[in-house]
């Protein structure tokens, strides 16, 4: 029974790969190239679906964790540490691979942070930072968190466009690759095209796998306790802050990954990551998924993004987000595939077990 | 253990009202103990200064010998101490099943990771705690309504519901508010017999009610509070005869007839 909930993951995987079969046979794989960043800007949104959906905090300041993984792999991963080579400390990390060497595109010999180190330092952050952050402010509820949130978001941009190391409005390029076991590589150039879109599927459906288990376990069902009846929840036992504490942390760290590898795929980074209307962005995506519903934060998460990045919306791209909130708020408060109709037709493949 | 639960001169003030004045009670083990009074008397006041949901600004609170005064309501249900609403809060888009196995969720030990991972202990604890879940709603006849949605039941099968949902967590002391509010009469007669099975199985229970015949059908001892200050405590026999109490449910007239 209890593996009755993969189904939709394996159907998902099916999907990705009769996409991408059907996309080369026609000659189309430029369209990869934006649906793995889609992939990417899906975790965010998983992440997110879990804290709004589930525990029932809206976050609007999602950009900025996104933004702390990507910024924190990029500097440490561009930072050239050859000037200091001779340095033991240096010599040591380089001996045990915390830092490679390697060469940019315009041949220049850099000396850098390897991105495996440079991930767990930015994931090690984000943990810090979010910790933080929660911890001063989880006890807010409703729109007051949303603003404290909101505030997080737009100290974090403001530190991106302001700070040299952060490359102010010009943000970072020349990220390395980041290689994986296997001679895989997140690469965003052209031969490594199709092989980075299943990466960045395999990443996005073990997230799925990691959030559709927590969901539907013990303290999914705690979550969703604590979302209904937050003082009956703290009568039975549930520390209600630390629930919603891990949920804070977990979901930013799903929004920090995604920023590490798209930063990695796209070999850069910019303050135009980091915007407010980022952040609204993905909340609006979460609320057209139908809050508590992963598979359809997903499917919109990349639909939506896909289109945004394909250029469908013009120079209206956060209007239409904007106007999606609005559109949502007013007639699908629940999400759009939440209304009724929707459900019996998603249900046909999502139907959770009971068992 | 003579003194299961023992409040000493607690006091809590909201703004100008001194809602609980120098209460000081005490609980045996075993017992089922009634917190009685007319409205406004600072009965729920009393009882959620026990449960943790609001602290005194004097006085504690010892429970089994431990002093439990100012720990959150989470800390105090892990001690064994459960309770129940005035109004009774189930999780309205849960199942009746997920909202008992909620309330075994002091028995669970999987945390944020195993659970993600779905760690073969996790699926093993959540199996266990399914089936007990099951043997509760056995026992309260709720089996049919298992898979129901909790805000869908009528009000009182809501109540027994909660009262069930306390119980999962074992508990040694059941703090129950209320739990005739809203009740028809034969509802109120089950809800005794509940109670009294409740005490049999060892669970000590302290109950504030309004309902006069629940509680001096079932009660062992009953304390009275008006005003915020405790002006009697006996059993139930001693307490329906004292002028003191007749005179603040039933007025003055009433308690100078008994008294000639």
């Amino acid at each position: 029974m209890t593996t009755k909930k993969y189904i939709p993951v394996i159907f998902t995987a099916l999907l990705v790969v009769g996409l991408q079969v059907s996309l080369s046979l026609s000659g189309a794989t430029y369209y990869l190239t934006q649906i793995t960043m889609s992939a990417y800007y899906a975790l965010v949104v998983v992440g997110l679906c879990l804290l709004m959906g589930y525990a029932g905090q809206v976050s609007l300041g999602h950009a900025g964790f996104f933004a702390i993984g990507g910024y924190t792999s990029a500097v440490l991963t561009t930072y050239n540490l050859i000037a200091y080579q001779d340095n033991s400390l240096i010599v040591f990390c380089k001996s045990i691979g915390l830092v490679t060497p390697w060469n940019d595109i315009y041949g220049n010999a850099i000396l850098s942070f390897s991105p495996w180190a440079a991930l767990i330092a930015a994931l090690v952050l984000t943990t810090l930072i979010a910790s933080l952050i929660g911890l001063s402010i989880i006890n807010l509820k409703g729109h007051y968190l949303a603003m404290a949130t909101l505030g997080f978001g737009l100290i974090i941009y403001r530190i991106v466009l302001g700070a040299q190391i952060f490359g102010q409005a010009d943000g970072i390029s020349n990220i390395p690759p980041f290689d994986l076991p296997g001679s895989l590589q997140v690469n965003g150039r052209l031969p490594f095209r199709i092989q980075n879109y299943y990466i960045a599927w395999f990443m996005v459906l073990c997230a799925m796998m990691l959030a559709i288990n927590l969901i539907d376990s013990h303290i999914g069902r705690v979550l969703r306790s604590i979302h209904q009846n937050e003082e009956a929840a703290h009568s039975l036992g549930v520390n209600i802050h630390r629930c919603k504490l891990f949920t804070f942390v977990l979901s930013a760290l799903f929004a920090a990954l995604g920023g590490i590898f798209l930063s990695h795929y796209t070999a850069s980074i910019g303050p135009s990551e980091v915007t407010v209307m980022k952040s609204v962005r993905y909340v609006a995506i979460v609320a057209v998924g139908g809050m508590a519903n992963l598979w359809g934060c997903l499917c919109m998460g990349v639909l939506l993004n896909f289109l945004s990045l394909r250029g469908v919306f013009g120079s209206y791209d956060d209007a239409v987000f904007g106007a999606v909130l609005i559109v949502i708020m007013l007639f699908a408060p629940q999400g759009l595939l939440r209304k009724p109709d929707f459900r019996a037709m998603l249900s046909l493949f999502t139907k959770r077990s009971h068992g | 253990m003579d003194k299961f639960l023992e409040t000493k001169n607690l006091h809590r003030f909201f703004g100008g009202l001194h809602a609980v004045n120098d209460v000081s009670v005490s609980v045996r083990k075993g017992q089922i103990k009634a917190v009685i009074g007319p409205n406004g008397a600072g009965k729920s006041t009393f009882f959620n200064l026990i449960a943790g949901t609001i602290w005194p600004q004097q006085g504690q609170v010892f429970f089994q010998n431990k002093n439990i005064t100012n720990q959150k309501p989470h800390v105090v249900a892990g001690l064994g101490i459960a309770r129940t609403f005035q109004t009774t809060r189930l999780f309205g888009q849960m199942t009746i099943l997920e909202n008992i196995m909620v309330g075994r969720h002091l028995r669970m030990r999987s945390g944020f990771l195993a659970c993600m991972l779905n760690l073969p202990q996790t699926w093993r604890q959540d199996r266990e705690s399914k089936a007990r879940a099951l043997e509760i709603l056995n026992d309260f006849n709720l089996l049919d309504n298992a898979h129901d949605v909790a805000s869908n039941l009528p009000f009182g099968l809501q109540r027994l519901v909660e009262i069930a949902r306390s119980l999962a967590m074992e508990p040694d002391l059941l703090l129950l508010d209320e739990p005739a509010a809203g009740l028809n009469i034969y509802e109120t007669k089950e809800l005794a017999q509940l109670i009294l099975k409740i005490r049999d199985k060892g669970i000590t229970c302290l109950v504030v009610e309004h309902d006069m015949s629940l509680v001096m059908n079932i009660s062992d001892e009953v304390v009275v509070l008006d005003q915020g200050i405790k002006i009697a405590e006996g059993p139930p026999r001693a307490i329906q005869r004292d002028p003191e109490v007749i005179r603040i449910y039933l007025g003055d007239d009433h308690a100078a007839h008994t008294e000639s």
